[in-house]
């Protein structure tokens, strides 16, 4: 082993290390700034140590880390948080599309120059495969989410006749594939051929599912895009891309398994189920139970309750964000606060579009991250809450989940705000959520239905506090 | 080395980080959840330095060519990914 070489391995070890830390440091707000840094660094070091290769030439080298540079960059700084859900899926694309190319690229080099093999050629043909299917299925796979989160392509779920048996032959087709590469690796044809049914393969996994799944999606993507890298180390040999690939595979599936229990489905019912599009035909259905039972609010009587109350406690859904209501829920908050009102928000862990998403869209509008408070938190303390205003959020709050056991949600957690003494829901109509279904909370006693713009309402009500 | 014992040591290097990955994305809170899947989508740009290889390395213009669409791809994912996270990871404040 020469002095260069060793200087690389020594390099990307410490690129390991920065990439533990800098997840490690995500324990906590506080450490995660200093420790997103700290992967930067690593990646930095990572990217500095290959530059130093023998006979490189880097006038390509350069040309791309510009070019990819600069579109990251200004992707990262123009995409608004609302957005974030797309710019993740984006990006988990187009890293399982950069291991595909790699693997592509080994492949020919393979040829070109056997000496340069350092492990068994099974060993990096099967990788190759692997790093292609996976990558190529990443792709596109995250692109149908993206297009599907910007609403280019319809949310709803698409069905078609026979689709199971279409994705499994695909499937298959793919494995049969990966297994010629490995026998026959000068057929570059095959990598080709992979690459476009994997392709398609990925198109199929994520046509059938619907808008309410899409974080469970995004997860599961986010772990594809790293397995596709760690796939890329074992091409190359190479421990860092291992690490890095595994960690970022580790956290993608941690996430879609902390989304499944938080809609109380498995994997493979949100992957193969036709949840979303069984609740389709349900839609409208089932109104009769708020009938005679609603009773609707407006701002000076939402100000009179919240006059000489204790506690008080926001329930924000994605609803919130789509009327860019966050910044007017935050000065409510600061009205009530500043009588004494002990404030809180209870965050499901699906609210939002993507896992955590809810939590970065009240960060901007500057509540501080000690009000947002978990699900397994807040629902022992709601009982003793006086007033609970729901936001945007409705299947999240549905009694049905916890009480009837026939119901499609059955046995999702839910926040329990039907315990509070008051309950005010905004919402502009009585219509149904993602799940397709009447929501008897909207009916019950201890419930007032605020019909409007989450915005107005908000604005509305805190100049009636302050006329008070 | 021989090229049984390079796999067996790249398993054992993979399985062992996938450990490390589960013990330490557990402790990750909810609240920090978007971040985490931005930051590591940064990592998993680490596809860059075989990139980095085949572009500089070029054994034929075709894999010159691949390294660097691989490349652009994988930058875009590294600095997409570090940027937003520190973009939304400055805006949790803790109440003052």
């Amino acid at each position: 082993m020469n002095l260069i070489n060793t200087i690389q391995n020594l390099g990307y070890l410490l690129a390991s290390i920065l990439f533990i830390l800098g997840l490690k440091g995500l324990a906590h707000p506080r450490t995660a700034v200093r420790a997103n840094r700290m992967g930067a660094l690593g990646m930095l070091i990572a990217i500095v140590v290959t530059l130093v290769n023998k006979g490189m030439s880097y006038e390509y080298i350069i040309a791309g880390i510009v070019v990819g540079g600069v579109i990251g960059t200004i992707m990262a700084l123009k995409t608004p948080m609302t957005g974030m859900p797309q710019m993740v899926a984006l990006l988990n694309g187009f890293g399982g599309l950069a291991s595909a190319l790699v693997a592509g690229a080994a492949l020919i080099e393979l040829e070109v120059d056997p000496g340069a093999l350092h492990a068994s050629l099974t060993q990096v043909t099967l990788a190759i495969g692997a790093s292609a299917l996976i990558g190529a299925v990443t792709l596109t796979g995250s692109l149908i989410a993206f297009l599907k989160l910007q609403e280019i392509m319809t949310g709803n779920a698409i069905l078609y006749p026979g689709q199971q048996i279409v994705k499994a032959l695909l499937g298959a087709a793919c494995i049969v594939l990966v297994a010629m590469i490995v026998a026959n690796p000068a057929n570059h044809l095959l990598y080709l051929v992979l690459c476009l049914v994997a392709a398609l393969l990925g198109v199929l996994l994520v046509i059938p599912i619907g808008g309410a799944d899409m974080p469970v999606v995004i997860a599961l993507l986010n772990s594809y895009s790293g397995l596709a890298a760690a796939a890329t180390g074992f091409v190359l040999s190479n421990n860092v891309l291992i690490i890095a690939g595994s960690l970022v595979g580790a956290s993608g599936v941690i996430l879609t398994m902390i989304m499944c229990k938080a809609m109380n489905r498995s994997l493979g019912n949100v992957l193969f189920g036709t949840w979303g599009a069984a609740s389709e035909g349900a839609k409208g259905a089932g109104m009769e139970i708020y009938e005679g039972k609603v009773k609707s609010t407006s701002a000076d009587e939402l100000a009179m309750i919240l006059d000489g109350v204790t506690k008080v406690v926001f329930v924000p859904g994605y609803g919130l964000a789509v009327a860019q209501a966050q910044h007017a829920t935050r000065d409510l908050a600061n009205v009530l606060k500043e009588r004494g009102i002990d404030v809180k928000y209870a965050i499901h862990p699906v609210a939002g579009r993507m896992p955590g998403h809810m939590n970065v869209l009240l960060a901007e509008a500057d509540v501080p991250y000690d009000e947002l408070i978990e699900m397994d938190v807040i629902n022992p303390q709601l009982a003793q809450t006086d007033v609970a205003i729901v936001l945007g959020a409705n299947d999240v709050v549905n009694p049905v989940a916890r009480d009837d056991p026939h119901s499609p949600i059955a046995g999702m957690p839910i926040l329990d705000v039907d315990k509070c003494k008051t309950v005010v829901v905004v919402k502009r109509s009585l219509s149904h959520g993602f799940a397709g279904i009447p929501n008897p909370l909207f009916a019950l006693p201890n419930t007032l239905m605020y019909f409007a713009d989450a915005k107005k309402a908000l604005l509305d009500t805190i100049a009636a506090l302050k006329e008070q | 080395m021989d090229p049984i014992s390079v796999l067996v040591l790249l398993l054992t290097i993979f399985v062992l980080a996938i450990f490390v990955g589960f013990e330490i994305i557990t402790k990750v809170p909810p609240t920090l959840h978007t971040p985490l899947m931005s930051g590591s989508n940064a990592i998993s740009g680490i596809a860059v330095i075989g990139a980095i290889l085949s572009a500089g390395l070029q054994h034929s213009a075709l894999t010159a060519w691949l390294g660097f669409g691989a490349i652009v791809f994988a930058m875009i994912n590294v600095m997409g990914g570090f940027v937003v996270t520190d973009r939304m990871l400055s805006m949790f404040k803790k109440k003052d």
